[in-house]
């Protein structure tokens, strides 16, 4: 579905991505892991064309997208959830959900799209009149997902979903990921959480400094001894 | 209560709609594109002899010259966007404020090229209202409904569409809104737009109680901008009620002195309340 082939980017002088090559085939979830640092959220960002593709090329269910900006992506069917989540802190609930249906074949289906949300996320439509700054971190992060759903995407991209949460909110957030594949959502996720988002996730690739070291079905990387060792702690 | 006391208050409430009206516009262009457009009055001075000269000179129907200068200085908007605002976007915000401020002499400079100096007027005389010893002008009243009607306009489409929410979302946080599928650049030209129909809009509402001259702007330009800074610029309600705070201080001040004077009045408030509350009359 999604194919990046020899993707290299950077800011300014600095290159951040070298040479990424990845595969997210139609109704899997595929894992990105590794540290800090190690080029994950460009490769999204890249991905969601908000950092622009210095060589290599891209194809999104065949088309070439490679150099397309940002809101181009989201017509095109890919949904992004940035890190941090990013919602529109003076913007009540429903008001960010409204914008992530702002391309119009989105709009077309606002209403019923709303419904969806609602029904996946029951605490957002108790919530729904609420500024989004006065969320919690849990509530935040499903109405940054609940945004992102609301363009309708084919592939939705998930960027540390589970970054400044507490434990047992991150395992809803995992659940949630299921429930979302569930639905025939093909899903890409970045993680620094390597052992919960490998029970997630069909496969992974490991990224360091800017490459892919390894990749391979999640069951392989969770008997790799690197892995285990390095990110694992086992 | 004294008479004329109540007639100064009421006039100051009704001079404070259009005030309120060119707030809105100034602070919802600086809220979304972040640049300060020095020469918003300027756009206003452009719809009055818009329509001055459909008006008196072709004779056109008021309404529809009106409507005209409206949708000339939304396009007007435009074009200060395009040509002047959009290619120096990312320069340093002092030679946008110099770009701006150059559109202003540009535009003074150009109307007197074209008029004249000369002050010209509709030749309409609106009626005065006379209720219970309390002399009001219908220009002043009729400006003043239309002004809160273009507001409550606006507030409907900025809460109720989807650009308007994008419109709102932008003003929030500027980089992430193409993950919404939404393209900056058109939503800048919208806002412009909207900016420029606002100024459009006072035109009409002022054509009817001053005379047109190059320099019309001056007498609202520096105003509207302390009105935008003193109830925080982008603001948009802190502007809305710096107006009619700022609209009260001219009418009761020319009411105990003169209208010179209470320009002096408003001023020295605004320097004050720079001083004690720097981010804006609201601002907790």
């Amino acid at each position: 579905m999604l194919s990046l082939a020899a993707v290299s980017a950077g800011y300014g002088t600095f290159r951040a991505l070298f040479d990424v090559s990845l595969e997210v085939p139609q109704g899997e979830a595929v894992g990105v892991i590794g540290p800090n640092g190690a080029g994950k959220t460009t490769l999204m960002r890249v991905i969601s064309g908000l950092v622009p593709l210095r060589g290599g090329a891209m194809t999104f269910e065949g088309r070439a997208v490679g150099g397309l900006p940002a809101h181009r992506m989201v017509e095109q069917g890919i949904a992004h959830v940035p890190e941090n989540r990013r919602l529109f802190p003076r913007l009540t609930v429903e008001d960010n959900l409204r914008i992530g249906a702002f391309i119009p074949q989105a709009r077309a289906h606002f209403a019923e799209q709303l419904d969806r949300v609602y029904a996946l996320f029951p605490r957002l439509k108790d919530r729904r009149e609420q500024f989004a700054g006065t969320l919690s971190g849990g509530e935040q992060q499903m109405c940054a997902i609940g945004r992102a759903l609301m363009s309708r995407p084919r592939l939705l991209l998930m960027d540390e979903p589970s970054a400044g949460l507490a434990p047992l909110v991150v395992e809803q957030v995992f659940e949630l990921v299921r429930r979302i594949r569930a639905d025939g959502l093909t899903v890409l996720i970045v993680e620094q959480n390597v052992q919960q988002v490998l029970d997630v996730v069909d496969r992974a690739y490991l990224l360091e400094v800017g490459s892919i070291k390894l990749a391979g079905t999640s069951a392989e990387l969770k008997g790799n001894d690197f892995i285990r060792k390095s990110y694992m702690g086992l | 209560m004294d008479i004329y006391l109540l007639e100064a208050v009421i006039n100051g409430v009704l001079f404070g709609g259009v005030l309120a009206l060119l707030a809105l516009g100034l602070n919802l262009i600086f809220g979304v594109i972040d640049v300060v457009w020095i020469a918003y009055a300027d756009l206003v001075m452009c719809g009055m002899y818009v329509i001055y000269w459909l008006h008196v000179e072709f004779g056109w129907p008021l309404p529809l010259a009106c409507a005209l200068a409206l949708v000339a200085v939304a396009g007007l908007g435009v074009l200060v966007h395009v040509l002047i605002i959009a290619p120096i976007l990312g320069s340093p915000p002092i030679n946008q404020l110099l770009a701006t401020g150059g559109l202003l002499f540009f535009l003074q400079s150009f109307a007197t090229l074209l008029f004249g100096t000369e002050f010209r007027n509709l030749g309409i005389r609106l009626p005065i209202i006379e209720l219970a010893d309390i002399y009001i002008s219908t220009a002043r009243l009729l400006a003043f409904a239309m002004a809160l009607a273009g507001a409550v306009a606006l507030y409907f489409f900025l809460r109720r569409t989807f650009i308007g929410t994008a419109i709102r979302a932008i003003a929030q946080d500027r980089d992430i809104v193409g993950l919404m599928g939404i393209d900056q650049r058109r939503i800048y030209i919208v806002t412009s737009a909207i900016g420029g129909a606002l100024a459009g809009l006072a035109a009409c509402l002022l054509a009817l109680q001053y005379d047109v001259h190059p320099f019309i702007g001056n007498t609202f330009g520096p105003l509207i901008f302390i009105i935008c800074v003193l109830g925080g610029l982008g603001d948009m309600i802190g502007g809305f009620a710096a107006a009619f705070i700022m609209a009260q201080i001219i009418s009761i001040g020319g009411y105990y002195s003169s209208t010179e004077l209470s320009y002096v009045f408003a001023f020295v408030f605004f320097i004050v309340l720079m001083f004690v509350r720097p981010r804006g009359v609201l601002v907790r």
